[in-house]
């Protein structure tokens, strides 16, 4: 596709093109696949009028590792590691799709207290994703200080995780059945110090933002989405809500203890990448209000299944007890078996739906394990969204996107 | 102690009268832990989506995932999940298909059908007719082969690395440097069809009686001997090349020999040899 720029004033000169004519051509160019603003290896071919956006075509799929092909040949325990590194940036929101549809096909009961365990550590790890996407949203429309400032929030989330799980990133902490450990008071005393005290630091970081001329500059009607769209695109997540769908499927579908928690969910009116930003925004005071009433709601317990054929005894237990040891033994080795059948289970991860199919053959292993990655659909529809746009619109968008590649690839 | 799911639901009447409004094309219907699954046939499955968005209002199409059966005469089911945000419903539409028999495509109703359609198509073969760009997406530039099939390994056929000679990354055949090892771990009375090495007997005698009646044994004929035994029959399988033994013996000295049929009683009583002793330490002196 070419344009022709007609510059010319005055007579025409017949066919010849007199000085000052000139003919322009679409310009493709490529971006990537090593890019600090693609957020991962993402290549675009952007075909460019100008600096004009007319066509983009993402290629996905450079950081393949074929993970539902290698959960095929795991057990159900062994597989769940990998879903921390699916979305590094959130990894308990990964594990909890895929622990709650094999305890749906199974029929497994979750005591209260590992419910509200794993809601505290998924709401953690929301805040944990955010203050990533968010400084990192506006480093790249060109502020560096909130960046900054948001880190350090993060760097506390992963020391709260590692207090946890012993892991900053990659806890594989929820299990089948509960969760691996459970948390001390000392550690529910540091979780509650940190509420108390991140709330200064990121309202003082996004403030120097969410006003700013030049950030709104940068954000307010630059890739615009209609509710029609985000339905049709598959949109999910703070995606959908910024376009103007109260849809979140805590609030909706909830599972663990989320019908229990009082929470707000934040819509967009224009579904820009402003109306995104603030949506995340505003989900990060949230997170933090479901993980306070968590804290004092958490009930004494145990934190897994009683069911000894699924979750497996105590350390200490297995020292005396002979039933216990083998109990670890078979599970460590056989696994549990699922009953057959399929399963699809989806929770809100932060960044949107993320979705496991699971089907299960009735032995150790599952049949197949799809799993359904948020920013997929999203970035498909990154073709309609830029199109019109400039070219240094692309990184508002992919960052208001919120694309991981770990989890978009697989 | 509760379920910890997600909570959908059940949308009343919905599968009879889905059932009823896609007539021919309806093949069969599942409720499983609360979950629809409705099977459509080929031709009909885009009627059936559009039935399922205009007139009971499923807004969204959030995943396309295929299944490889090879057992079975068309070996792929193609599952389609459908939300509805009105509603607050998920239901699942199957259809299935072979490697040659494409499916109608979703991307006239639904414009995200396109990527998650070429997914399926990238790691099944599963062609889809109608979609306009039905290119690989997950995969290499250049793969070959469709991954996620049953039969194809999980190791791959190539890999690549960067050559130091040619500067520049060459791919190459898989080359395993030992067996590929798979651990099945299922209890070997319960699970697996194959015969455990030293348990070839185990087809021909059921055994004592139990308390349950036991399952009518194969004929021993159809228990053949595994193609691929899970231990290392023969020393190739170890991969651990020629033994060094018979090398070893013949240039150290020091190896130990094998003792002789008549003196080895002899020279085991023989009490040992003094070592040489110790050069004196000066301070016991």
């Amino acid at each position: 596709m070419t344009t022709t720029v007609d510059l010319m004033v005055g007579a025409p000169t017949g066919d010849k093109p007199t000085a000052g004519d000139e003919t322009v051509s679409n310009y493709t160019i490529n971006f990537g696949p090593q890019h600090p603003a693609a957020h991962g290896v993402l290549r675009l071919i952007m075909e460019l009028d100008g600096e004009i956006v007319e066509r983009i075509d993402p290629h996905v799929g450079l950081l393949h590792r074929g993970t539902e092909k290698l959960i095929e040949y795991k057990t159900y325990a062994q597989a769940l590691p990998y879903f921390d590194r699916l979305d590094y940036c959130s990894p308990m929101c990964m594990e909890h799709s895929y622990v709650l549809a094999v305890e749906k096909l199974m029929g497994l009961e979750v005591p209260l207290r590992a419910q509200y365990i794993r809601v505290l550590m998924a709401e953690l790890t929301r805040i944990s994703n955010h203050m990533l996407n968010l400084g990192s949203h506006i480093m790249d429309v060109g502020a560096m200080t909130p960046n900054l400032w948001l880190f350090e929030v993060r760097e506390d989330t992963l020391q709260l995780y590692e207090a946890v799980s012993g892991a900053r990133m990659h806890a594989n902490y929820f299990r089948v059945g509960g969760v691996h450990q459970d948390i001390p008071p000392k550690v529910l005393d540091q979780i509650a110090t940190f509420l108390d005290k991140f709330p200064k630091i990121f309202e003082d970081a996004i403030s120097l933002v969410a006003d700013n001329r030049i950030f709104k500059q940068r954000n307010v009607d630059i890739g615009t989405v209609s509710k029609e769209d985000a339905l049709a695109w598959g949109f999910s997540g703070p995606m959908i809500r910024a376009a103007g769908i109260p849809w979140d499927l805590r609030r909706s579908q909830p599972y663990e203890v989320y019908d229990r928690m009082e929470f707000d969910i934040p819509t967009g009116t224009k579904g820009d990448c402003y109306d995104r930003f603030m949506v995340r925004v505003e989900e990060v005071r949230q997170s933090a209000r479901i993980m306070r009433q968590c804290l004092k709601d958490m009930p004494e317990g145990p934190i897994g299944s009683l069911d000894r054929k699924v979750f497996p005894p105590k350390r200490a237990e297995m020292k005396t007890s002979m039933e216990a040891l083998i109990h670890h033994f078979k599970l460590y080795t056989e696994g549990y078996h699922v009953p057959a059948g399929e399963v699809y289970v989806a929770t809100e991860s932060p960044k949107g739906e993320f979705g496991v199919y699971l089907v299960a053959d009735g032995t150790n292993k599952p049949y197949r394990c799809k799993i359904r990655p948020t920013a997929f659909s999203h970035l498909q529809a990154m073709d309609f969204m830029m199109k019109g746009h400039m070219l240094a619109d692309t990184t508002a968008v992919l960052s208001a996107i919120d694309v991981v590649f770990g989890e978009c690839d697989r | 102690m509760s379920s910890a799911a997600p909570l959908i639901k059940e949308r009343d009447g919905f599968a009879d009268a889905f059932g009823t409004a896609i007539g021919g094309a309806f093949v069969a219907r599942k409720d499983h832990v609360g979950e629809l699954t409705i099977t459509v046939t080929r031709d009909g499955l885009v009627e059936a989506a559009r039935t399922l968005r205009d007139r009971f209002g499923y807004q969204q199409l959030m995943e396309i995932a295929g299944v490889d059966y090879p057992e079975r005469p068309e070996r792929f089911e193609v599952v389609y999940h459908f939300l509805s945000v009105t509603e607050n419903h998920r239901v699942r539409l199957k259809v299935s298909t072979d490697e040659e028999t494409p499916v109608p495509s979703l991307t006239g109703l639904w414009p995200v059908a396109g990527w998650l359609e070429r997914e399926v198509f990238d790691m099944y073969g599963v062609i889809f007719s109608g979609n306009p760009d039905l290119r690989r997406i997950l995969t290499d530039y250049g793969f070959e082969g469709h991954p996620q099939r049953k039969d194809f390994p999980l190791t791959g056929h190539v890999e690549l690395r960067y050559s130091e000679a040619e500067k520049r990354v060459v791919y190459e055949p898989v080359q395993l440097p030992q067996d590929f090892r798979t651990f099945d771990f299922l209890m070997p009375w319960e699970g697996p069809e194959y015969v455990l090495p030293g348990d070839e007997k185990a087809a021909q005698a059921p055994g004592a009686p139990s308390p349950a009646p036991a399952p009518a044994s194969p004929p021993p004929a159809a228990k053949a001997p595994p193609p691929t035994p899970k231990t290392t029959d023969t020393p190739a399988k170890t991969g651990a090349g020629e033994p060094a033994n018979t090398e070893a013996k013949k240039k150290s000295p020091a190896a130990p020999k094998p003792p002789k049929a008549d003196k080895a009683p002899k020279a085991a009583a023989k009490p040992r040899a003094p070592k040489k002793p110790a050069a004196p330490k000066k301070g016991q002196e």
